[in-house]
């Protein structure tokens, strides 16, 4: 399972940095949800995939062993998703302010500051 | 107070709060706006001085005793970076009231100023490494909105790169974590320092380090990773692009310090040359960049690139005293280059533009002024007796004691560069005579092109331009106070480069005996 999603987890990064090597701003957006989406799944994957062992103490003891799922990669995850959908939501906004303003979606035509 | 080094963020977040609920009046705004600076301020110093008497100061938050809960530490170099952070905030604050306009006042921006300084302090005051990630997200949110408040083209145009650039040093971040996590099971830094010296293959341990590298380096525009801060930072209004100067690239230099002496620490063998290299290079590009250009704000962005690489070096070198000349070089730098980009503010306004082509005459009509933007400058510059002097002798001597000739003198002669910097921003903007009107025919289309780019000069009566000189000539002061008094400053950053250089000092406030 840790292999198959190795390789998931690269696909969505060289997707996610070909997408953002695009000069459309749109493409751009889509390759940075692809991203944080590569790390988010990273972050999973790093954690230790343990299946149908929950993290809880057993009636009879006071200790857990493992191998149990750990909670904490998940916590992290959760927080780190709800982070980057909101930061995808105001990178929506601010393309679609840029192409009202700009009037192009290229970013090549976005040098008006770079002299 | 038990709570007292979690109130640098408590106060800014408070104080967002209360004026998301004054959102529709703009004078309560102000108002709160000013109260929570002063608050902020206040509570810094307190922290300052409680650290300075008591030592290393560590909450728990929720009671969970470290490592299972987040912790959050206020060690001398933290504390020191609070107290700036919330000194150019204040002043930053007060020149705002005169300097922003009412539109980006009544869309929140004394609110996201505030969230801003709230992801600031989090990032200095945190023990914990992926509450550092969520305190950098924080600041970065604030910082995009800032950035792009607004919406004027030019805006745009920086935020899309400003946004884009950080995200993806951000993804690289939190996968480090993630990685960090998956070979040591635990976040807390003060564990990690313990823990991670035991990660097994120490090729992993490698990997985590360097992408740590990569993502504070984009943060704090280090060499190859620089090209993001000169495309935006010269985009919004001056102010923030002065809280920006003064403090974003500033979190990015801390977190290196922070990660590399203490859970990084053994690998400074292959990460001090890497450091020193990326310095030297930094400091160069910075400070070639800014001799050629035209724009002020441009100029300046160049030259906060050009120091951070100074302060890098200090990382680089990884010495005591190279620490303590690195944590003052950074507060100096902190009221230094806030000021000047304030100052810029003041050129745009007594010139009419940025563009040091076209400005001049202003010594002639006001040379109070002229002597306020000479102390930064000079500072900058390190002559002495201002405190950029005292704070890049300590590093160089560190430098020669370690025996790093060549990055000493790349530094110099980088000096060298920002004196001649500061030097033409006075040459044409203050000393001569301001050219009656485009010089040539060339520049002509240029200056058509940029019509559009540029926003109408709000015009300021002389009180309220005299108010904006007071955080200017605070700054100044205590640019000035901090050369005067840099013996106290150093002894300081001494102490503070204690900690950096003895992660068991830091490791033993937050864990207690436990070890």
């Amino acid at each position: 399972m840790i292999v198959v999603l190795a390789f998931v987890i690269g696909g969505l990064y060289a997707a996610g940095l070909y997408m953002m090597l695009r000069r459309s701003i749109t493409k751009l957006i889509i390759g940075l949800g692809l991203l944080s989406h590569a790390a988010n799944l990273l972050l999973f994957t790093a954690g230790g995939l343990v299946r149908a062992r929950p993290p809880l103490i057993p009636d009879n003891s006071e200790t857990i062993q493992p191998p149990f799922a750990d909670p904490v990669p998940q916590a992290l995850v959760l927080t780190a998703i709800v982070i980057s959908f909101g930061v995808t939501a105001f990178a929506l906004a601010l393309i679609h302010r840029a192409n009202r303003v700009i009037g192009t979606d290229d970013m090549d035509q976005m040098k008006a500051t770079d002299v | 107070m038990k709570l007292l080094p979690v109130l640098p963020v408590l106060i800014p977040l408070l104080t967002a709060a209360l004026a998301l609920l004054q959102w529709r009046h703009r004078v309560a705004q102000r108002r709160l706006s000013v109260a929570g600076a002063i608050a902020l301020f206040v509570a810094a110093v307190w922290l300052f001085a409680v650290v300075q008497r008591e030592g290393v100061q560590v909450v728990q938050s929720g009671g969970w005793q470290a490592p299972f809960g987040i912790s959050f530490v206020a060690d001398t170099f933290s504390s020191l970076m609070v107290l700036f952070a919330a000194t150019t905030n204040l002043c930053v604050v007060i020149y705002s009231l005169t300097s922003i306009d009412a539109r980006r006042e009544a869309f929140g921006y004394h609110l996201l100023l505030h969230v801003m300084l709230m992801g600031v302090c989090g990032a200095f005051l945190t023990g914990d490494i992926f509450n550092l990630y969520v305190w950098f997200e924080l600041m970065l949110m604030a910082s995009f909105v800032l950035l792009a408040l607004g919406g004027e083209r030019r805006q745009m145009e920086g935020a899309i790169k400003y946004v884009t650039i950080n995200l993806v040093s951000s993804a690289l971040f939190l996968a480090a974590v993630g990685l960090l996590y998956a070979a040591t099971g635990t976040l807390n830094m003060a564990d990690l320092a313990l823990k991670a010296q035991h990660v097994n293959p120490a090729g992993m341990r490698t990997v985590i380090a360097l992408l740590f590298f990569v993502a504070f380096g984009v943060k704090a525009a280090l060499f190859p990773l620089y090209f993001w801060l000169p495309a935006s930072y010269h985009t919004p209004p001056v102010v923030i692009s002065a809280i920006f100067a003064g403090l974003l690239t500033k979190v990015g230099v801390y977190s290196l310090a922070r990660v590399f002496t203490l859970i990084f620490r053994n690998d400074a063998g292959y990460m001090q040359p890497l450091l020193l290299w990326v310095a030297a290079l930094t400091m160069i590009a910075g400070g070639l960049g800014a001799i050629v250009q035209r724009d002020l704000r441009r100029m300046l962005s160049f030259l906060i690139i050009s120091h951070i690489g100074v302060a890098a070096m200090g990382l680089g070198i990884f010495t005591e005293r190279a620490f303590a000349g690195m944590i003052f070089y950074l507060i100096e730098d902190i009221v230094v280059l806030t000021n000047l980009f304030l100052i810029a503010g003041g050129v745009r306004l007594l010139c009419g533009t940025y563009d040091l082509t076209q400005t001049g005459g202003i010594y002639r009509r006001h040379p109070s002024f002229g002597f306020l933007f000479l102390i930064p400058a000079l500072s900058l510059s390190g002559i002495p007796p201002f405190s950029g002097f005292f704070a890049k002798l300590a590093l160089i001597q560190a430098g020669l004691e370690a025996g790093r000739y060549a990055v000493v003198g790349v530094s110099l002669a980088v000096s060298l560069l920002t004196l001649y910097a500061m030097a033409r921003v006075w040459m044409l903007a203050f000393w001569r005579e301001q050219p009656a009107t485009t010089p040539t025919n060339l520049a002509a289309p240029l200056a058509t092109l940029a019509a559009p780019l540029t926003t109408p000069i709000p015009t300021i009566s002389p009180r309220r331009a005299r108010r904006a000189l007071i955080p200017i000539a605070a700054l100044s002061a205590l640019t000035i106070a901090l050369g005067l008094g840099a013996e106290f400053v150093f002894r300081q950053s001494l102490i503070a480069a204690g900690v950096l250089a003895e992660p068991r000092l830091y490791v033993e406030a937050v864990l207690g005996g436990e070890r």
